[in-house]
């Protein structure tokens, strides 16, 4: 009625202020601004596939900020970086969210109502519906049977294939109505309802929780407190009194190498962590494993493997003989084979800081144009190539300084492929001294370390039983048929003067429903076993 | 260690290669067959357009000129097929179509033997790359297609689904060929049978929708065509149901692979969240299968919204499923992603 207005009345306060509002919020909840809502999100959706997402990708990020510096920045400024957290992402979803509960409220309503009206009245033409049939029984003063128990039965019988039933014995043609398929309905509001549902858990239980990450050489401990993480990341309610102090030791990592196939060889086929847990420190140790695919579930909190490599033992003794730095130093694989870069720093070291930055060389190989390779994933032959500094590691200024980089402004290079003293190869086992007393290294052994994602998100549970109920309630609504049914009882005279009595049927789908025809074929088969056809009496 | 992995039998993984060529063969020449059926049917329609053209003639001259009668208002064709797309006495002639089908299903006997036998070559289910996705899919579609065309007439589309599993087919031996290899630990998950057949189930079924969907429209603009007076372009047409009837069956093909893939992408989310520690994290893959699912979603509304029945809620279908090849191949191979397992 306000469209009309609308349409006729350009002045629009005209409507008023209460119409406006009445008007805007039938344009919002109609089916067609949903429609269009959906589509514009599918749309929006696109350019998160395109361009890289801070969420997902930081650095590939930064990287293209860097390479397209103008377009970067356009693109920066519409969000195109942060598609799924930008304002006009979240305004077609919040829009299509509030669209999506004006619409499903009333619908509760109405069906709420429909459960509790019986089925529609009997039409006058039952030969009108698409399906439809009749068939003659024997008169009532034939059988014995009245009316109101035919008309009973034939209640039972619809109502025991799922339909609602009202029986109608009163009047001229007595009959039944039936109705069913409510569920379609149900299931449809449901769906909906669990979408709201999912959007809800999502919003409120992710603020709850936290991510991190962790580095754990084998040997290692890791107690879950904030100081334990090396990187992490609080949900906006998140409360440092809610990390419960479980802990996790890594005993032992194994991996297999596909060794068989000649197209994949050393393909990595299985990676596991072998780890003594406790779920509080009084609890006593468990022996765990933590897999691809399969995390760690400890204390709602889950531990996932994300990476793992070689963390060789070494040894650092400075100019005065005293040890200045032991201890694994972790590696990062750089390929399949696991070359590793690491850096190695030993700041007590006196009188002069000392640094080293190299290779790891599981197995040590020289390729055919002499340079060094790893030849095989696992440690057959590990070696260390090292470059070697001393002077100021500049960690002493305060500014917080990534482990995995060497900082070399105010170092002086010791060893070097390129100087006289040349670069350090260690095998296992090995000590090196280092030029001009400044002291020595030792590799004195292997081991591996693994990367952990840890992370607490208490919208898991909620989320996975809205989308279970969604599923549900989508398969109920799409695949229940919703049909109206009715019987009629026709008795009459014939012209010879003898009584008739005619069943009468016909069925009416509401909607998409293409086994309409064969639940009226199987209507007529337990109505005729009911009360079998009779032929014409007398002839 | 709790994860022994069975040995690769080579030998059989090669025949299953041989097999894979073989099947492309005999679908290919099983498209052919089919092309020709929809040359020869344009053929048969008018014969049949002429004799009951005679008949009717017949009808007027018995009746006696000048009374009219309405002896034919069937619309072209429907001899030769109903809008329920059961099998119809006068389809009986359509020689080409039976060889099609025939050669079809030695397809799919062919096909279902390197796909099994590969699976057996590996000791695990042959869906684990690009050339498996490849593989596996077209098998599936092809299987779905014949299994349907026990109980309902749908040789119509042969030309297109089995054009397309040749297609598939052949990308898969010649675009990707890949060696039988174990899965890579972030594949070993039972998570990947169930999320990736269900996948691989519902986009076949999209794929058949989609034909239809194609084909309401072009029959559509047929129909339009024919009652604004012009000439009948593509007779051919005649051997497939009306616009609605097609419209019809693909709603209710959609609505079963929409379900399938409500459930693909949550298993998914499931699957996700035990390898990555998160359910939903927009990866590139994830994005493109949110896409699909909001556009199909969008065409069940469409269906129920006025004013976007028929030809409009068609072609969102269509947008769907191309957004759903798009997915599969061009983020399959170009963007990268977390779902990096096209083996390439
Ligand atoms: C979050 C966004 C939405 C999604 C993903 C969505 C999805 C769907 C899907 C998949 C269906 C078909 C399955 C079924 O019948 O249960 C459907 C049906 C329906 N939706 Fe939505 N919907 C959304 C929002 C809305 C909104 C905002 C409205 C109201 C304006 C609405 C009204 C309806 C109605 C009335 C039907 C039944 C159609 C029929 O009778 O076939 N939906 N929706």
């Amino acid at each position: 009625m306000a469209k009309q207005d609308m349409k006729k009345d350009v002045a629009v306060p005209a409507l008023g202020f209460v119409g406006m509002i009445r008007w805007a919020w039938a344009q919002l909840t109609s089916m067609r601004t949903a429609l269009f809502l959906l589509l514009l999100l599918a749309v929006a959706a696109v350019p998160g596939s395109v361009f890289p997402q801070r969420a997902v990708n930081p650095e590939q990020v930064a990287a293209y900020l860097t390479n397209k510096p103008v377009l970067g920045e356009w693109l920066d400024r519409f969000q195109l970086f942060d598609v799924f957290s930008s304002a006009w992402f979240s305004a077609i979803y919040i829009l299509l969210f509030i669209s999506l509960i004006g619409c499903i409220l009333p619908r509760i309503k109405k069906h709420a109502k429909a459960l509790r009206t019986p089925p529609p009245r009997t039409p006058s033409r039952l030969n009108r519906l698409p399906e439809n049939g009749t068939f003659k029984i024997q008169s009532a003063t034939e059988s014995g049977i009245t009316d109101e128990q035919i008309v009973n039965d034939a209640a039972m019988l619809l109502k025991k294939r799922g339909y609602r039933v009202q029986a109608r014995p009163e009047g001229a043609v007595p009959s039944v109505g039936a109705e069913r398929g409510y569920s379609r309905e149900i299931g449809n509001l449901l769906f909906h309802v669990s979408l709201v549902g999912i959007l809800a858990s999502v919003a409120v239980g992710g603020s709850f929780g936290y991510g991190g990450q962790r580095v754990l050489v084998e040997g290692e401990t890791f107690v879950n407190s904030l100081v334990s993480y090396d990187s992490f990341k609080p949900g906006t309610w998140f409360n440092e009194e809610s990390l419960i102090p479980y802990s996790v030791k890594l005993d032992k990592f194994n991996i297999t190498f596909d060794r068989e196939s000649t197209t994949h060889f050393g393909q990595p086929i299985d990676f596991t962590a072998e780890v003594e847990t406790r779920r509080s420190p009084e609890a006593p140790t468990q022996k765990e494993t933590i897999r691809v695919n399969h995390p760690l579930r400890i204390n709602g909190a889950d531990v996932y493997l994300v990476g793992n490599g070689y963390a060789p033992v070494v040894t650092v003794k400075d100019g005065e003989g005293n040890v200045a730095f032991s201890g694994p130093v972790v590696s990062v694989p750089q390929d399949g084979m696991y070359m590793s870069v690491l850096v190695i720093k030993a700041p007590d070291a006196k009188p002069d800081q000392l640094g080293f930055q190299g290779f790891l060389l599981p197995t040590a190989m020289t390729d055919e144009t002499g340079f060094a390779i790893s030849g095989d994933p696992n440690a057959i032959n590990p070696q260390l190539q090292l470059n070697s500094f001393y002077g100021n590691l500049g960690l002493d200024d305060g500014n917080p300084q990534n482990v995995y980089v060497l900082d070399t402004d105010k170092l002086t290079k010791l060893n070097d492929r390129k100087l006289d003293s040349g670069g350090i190869v260690l095998g296992a086992g090995q000590t090196y001294e280092l030029p001009d007393g400044k002291g020595s290294i030792s590799f004195d052994g292997l081991k591996r370390f693994i990367g952990v994602d840890i992370n607490y998100d208490p919208s898991k549970r909620p989320v996975a039983i809205f989308a279970g109920l969604a599923l549900l309630g989508l398969a109920i609504s799409l695949f229940t048929p919703r049909r109206r049914a009715w019987v009629k009882i026709k008795n009459s005279v014939d012209e010879s003067g003898r009584e008739e009595r005619i069943i009468e049927y016909g069925l009416l789908a509401r909607g998409e429903d293409p086994r309409l025809e064969s639940e009226a074929k199987e209507l007529r088969k337990l109505l005729e076993q009911q009360w079998p056809a009779v032929e014409r009496a007398g002839v | 260690m709790g994860n022994e992995l069975p040995t690769i039998n080579v030998a059989l993984g090669q025949y299953s290669d041989l097999f894979m060529l073989l099947a492309a063969f005999v679908y290919a020449a099983a498209f052919i067959a089919f092309a020709w059926d929809m040359a020869k049917s344009s053929k048969l329609i008018r014969e049949i357009e002429a004799s009951t053209l005679a008949a009717e003639t017949k009808v007027l001259v018995a009746a006696g000129v000048g009374k009219s009668t309405t002896v034919k208002s069937t619309p072209v064709g429907e001899e030769l097929v109903n809008d329920s797309m059961d099998y119809v006495p006068a389809s009986e002639k359509r020689m080409a179509a039976k060889i099609a089908v025939s050669l079809t299903w030695l397809g799919v006997l062919m096909h279902g033997f390197a796909v099994v036998s590969r699976a057996i070559a590996a000791g695990r289910v042959p869906w684990g790359n690009m050339y498996e996705f490849l593989s596996t899919g077209s098998f599936i579609v092809a299987l779905v297609f014949v299994v349907v065309l026990l109980k309902k007439d749908l040789r119509f589309m042969g030309t297109f689904v089995i054009g397309l599993v040749t297609v598939m087919l052949c990308g898969a031996t010649m675009g990707f060929p890949t060696p039988v290899a174990h899965l890579v630990p972030a594949l070993q998950s039972y998570w990947l049978i169930i999320h990736v057949s269900i996948a691989v189930a519902a986009s076949a079924l999209f794929t058949i929708s989609f034909a239809m969907n194609v084909l309401q429209l072009v029959q559509h603009a047929r129909v339009d065509a024919i009652a604004a007076g012009k000439a009948d372009k593509f007779p051919f047409m005649g051997v497939v149901p009306s616009a609605g009837a097609l419209e019809n069956f693909a709603y209710r093909i959609n609505a079963v692979a929409f379900v399938m893939w409500t459930f693909t992408v949550m298993a998914g989310a499931i699957w996700a969240e035990a390898a990555w520690g998160r359910y939903w994290g927009w990866d590139t893959k994830e994005v493109w299968s949110f896409v699909i699912w909001v556009v199909y979603a969008g065409y069940l509304h469409a269906r129920a919204t006025g004013g976007w029945t028929g030809a409009r809620s068609a072609w969102l279908s269509i947008i769907g499923y191309l957004c759903l090849v798009f997915n599969f191949t061009i983020v399959n191979i170009y963007f990268n992603g977390l779902h990096s397992y096209a083996g390439l």
